[in-house]
């Protein structure tokens, strides 16, 4: 999948690294007792921590742990035993230490790895390169006041897993892929909710472009970008002013860059000199993390069954193709709802059903897996009906979207609509009758030899019996009744 | 290792301390001695030893994941130097 931008000077290749903040799924902060909850009325759940009053000390939250230990478990990733906290400095308003504790020389997770399903249902590795923990800073609002900046100390002190991918990823649709992928695992481990809109994941992307097979050139980084349709934008964007830069006989300097949503471009944010300087240094509030072998043994137990694995399984036990599999999966509400479909049933079909008709029906009524406008029993019982030869195949797809409408069971819905397939012999003689009787020149075409024109006197019979014959038999008795 | 003057300049950029220009020469002396007496502390041979982090054997102690803390909104705004409603109020910083 990647992407080769055409340049007046030939082909350029982009380089892409995402670094993802992932909210941690905790009650309390990383190190303070106060609660992480969303929307809270300003500056309530601020502990003396986590304003930063003198003299205060972090101490920190063992569920926050566990769930970077999990997550890195989740990414096939190195759990390291020993990490360290270090301060890592700079001013802002919404930083009231004027540091944030975040892990720089010794993270917790080191090397693992995320697949990415292509469209085609092969699948491609990105490596992670670490995950480590550290805290959120507090909220700025820039727009209530003409001269003042707000500040909401709410979200500070929350923790955060900072994932950082290897330069792995080479098309802004790879990217996209890479983040689908990453939130899939993190809401299957219940590590982090995934909510983009809340801020809950967040990405900041490293940017290169370089001639196919050349070393990797300067890296431009886009801060904070919070959708996947942004980050893919500003990918596109990014990579294609860098070649204009280069085309131009420029150079690219390595900078920091913002994006703007509104114009879908990336500009230079405002630099102060030294603004990557963050001095960092172990806390010394806090002494290393040290992880027992039994602590990490004990949340590898407890792992969830994984997208990965359970695609795989999709493809093993139910004969799926991999791209089928992969979509069912990608959320775990979506996997179940099909395996309840496809218990004791062809697999195939419940696919087919769940990803054609099922999801066509929830973009239509805009309802969600957790609340579906037809319960996965109430599809399987449909899938029922057409497999023991009640209904035919498209009087199923009318039914179903009677059941999207009223909420009732298929088999009241076919017993109301007289839908009933005819599979009684005489009553479709009769129909294939009248239609040669009444096609005398398509027969003579079929007779002469021509097989397509079955498909068309097929269609008039079904036509003739408001499409509930037997599609099977209606084919077989044609067939004989002309002669073939 | 010694310091020069626009070392110590942008240290204290950095650390958002204001030192008058004709203090960073003295400055820049004193923080060379300083670093002078660290380098002569890694003339210890350590390799292989484990950093000390604390002068007492203790590991991180870890907290349960329970809300304590909090609804202290009085009390966090109570020393800022300017509040707007349930904000502190900064001169604006906007990119």
């Amino acid at each position: 999948m990647s992407a080769v931008i055409e340049g007046r000077s030939g082909p350029w290749e982009m380089v892409i690294g995402l670094e993802v903040h992932a909210q941690v799924v905790s009650r309390a902060k990383l190190f303070s007792g106060a609660a992480t909850d969303f929307g809270a009325e300003p500056n309530t759940q601020v502990s003396m921590v986590d304003a930063a009053m003198p003299g205060m000390l972090p101490v920190i939250n063992r569920a926050c742990v566990e769930q970077a230990v999990r997550t890195g478990l989740g990414l096939k990733a190195e759990i390291n035993p020993v990490s360290v906290f270090d301060r890592k400095n700079y001013f802002y308003p919404d930083l009231p230490a004027g540091y944030q504790i975040s892990q720089y020389g010794r993270p917790l997770v080191g090397k693992g790895r995320v697949l990415l399903d292509l469209p085609d249902g092969a699948t491609r590795e990105v490596g992670i390169t670490r995950l480590h923990l550290e805290q959120d800073a507090g909220k700025s609002l820039h727009d209530q006041h003409p001269a003042k900046t707000y500040v909401d100390l709410n979200r500070s002190g929350v923790a955060l897993m900072e994932i950082v991918s290897e330069p792995d990823l080479r098309s802004s649709e790879e990217a996209g892929l890479y983040l689908r992928k990453l939130r899939s695992i993190l809401r299957y481990l219940g590590t982090c909710d995934g909510n983009m809109e809340q801020g809950s994941l967040r990405c900041d992307i490293n940017v290169s472009v370089r001639r196919p097979g050349e070393a990797y050139r300067t890296r431009c980084e886009v801060k904070n970008v919070n959708s996947i349709r942004f980050v893919q934008q500003a990918i596109d964007y990014e990579a294609r002013r860098q070649v204009e830069v280069y085309e131009g006989g420029g150079t690219v300097g390595q900078e920091t860059r913002l994006f703007d949503s509104g114009r879908g471009a990336t500009r230079p944010m405002r630099t102060k000199e030294h603004a990557h300087d963050y001095r960092y240094f172990p806390d010394p509030d806090l002494v290393p993390l040290v992880l027992s072998e039994e602590f990490i043994a004990g949340l590898r137990e407890g792992l969830p069954e994984l997208p990965d694995e359970k695609k795989a399984r999709f493809v093993g036990a139910y004969g799926l193709p991999p791209y089928d599999a992969g979509v069912l999966v990608a959320d775990q509400e979506t996997a179940a709802f099909f395996e309840t479909v496809a218990k004791g049933r062809d697999a195939k079909q419940a696919a087919n059903w769940v990803m054609g008709d099922f999801f066509a029906a929830l973009n239509r009524t805009g309802r969600t897996i957790d609340d579906p406008p037809v319960s996965a029993a109430a599809l399987g019982r449909l899938i029922d009906l057409v497999a023991d030869g009640t209904v035919s195949g498209r009087i199923a797809k009318e039914v179903f979207e009677a059941m999207v409408e009223t909420g009732k069971e298929a088999a009241a819905i076919v017993e109301e609509k007289g839908l009933r397939q005819v599979s009684d012999t005489g009553a479709i003689e009769a129909a294939v009758d009248r239609v040669i009787a009444a096609n005398p020149g398509q027969v003579a075409l079929f007779k002469a030899g021509n097989p397509k024109v079955l498909g068309w006197l097929v269609g008039q019979v079904m036509k003739a019996t408001g499409g509930k014959a037997n599609p099977k038999m209606v084919n077989e008795i044609l067939r004989q009744k002309m002669g073939a | 290792m010694s310091l020069d003057k626009a070392t110590v300049r942008s240290i204290a950029a950095l650390a958002r301390v204001h030192v008058p220009e004709e203090e960073l020469e003295h400055l820049a002396g004193e923080l060379s001695r300083i670093l002078g007496w660290i380098e002569q502390l890694n003339e210890v041979a350590t390799a292989g030893v484990e950093p000390m982090t604390s002068v007492v054997e203790m590991r991180l102690r870890m907290r349960a994941d329970e809300v304590t803390d909090g609804g202290l909104q009085e009390e966090v705004l109570a020393d800022a130097p300017e509040r707007a409603g349930p904000f502190f109020a900064v001169p604006k910083v906007v990119e």
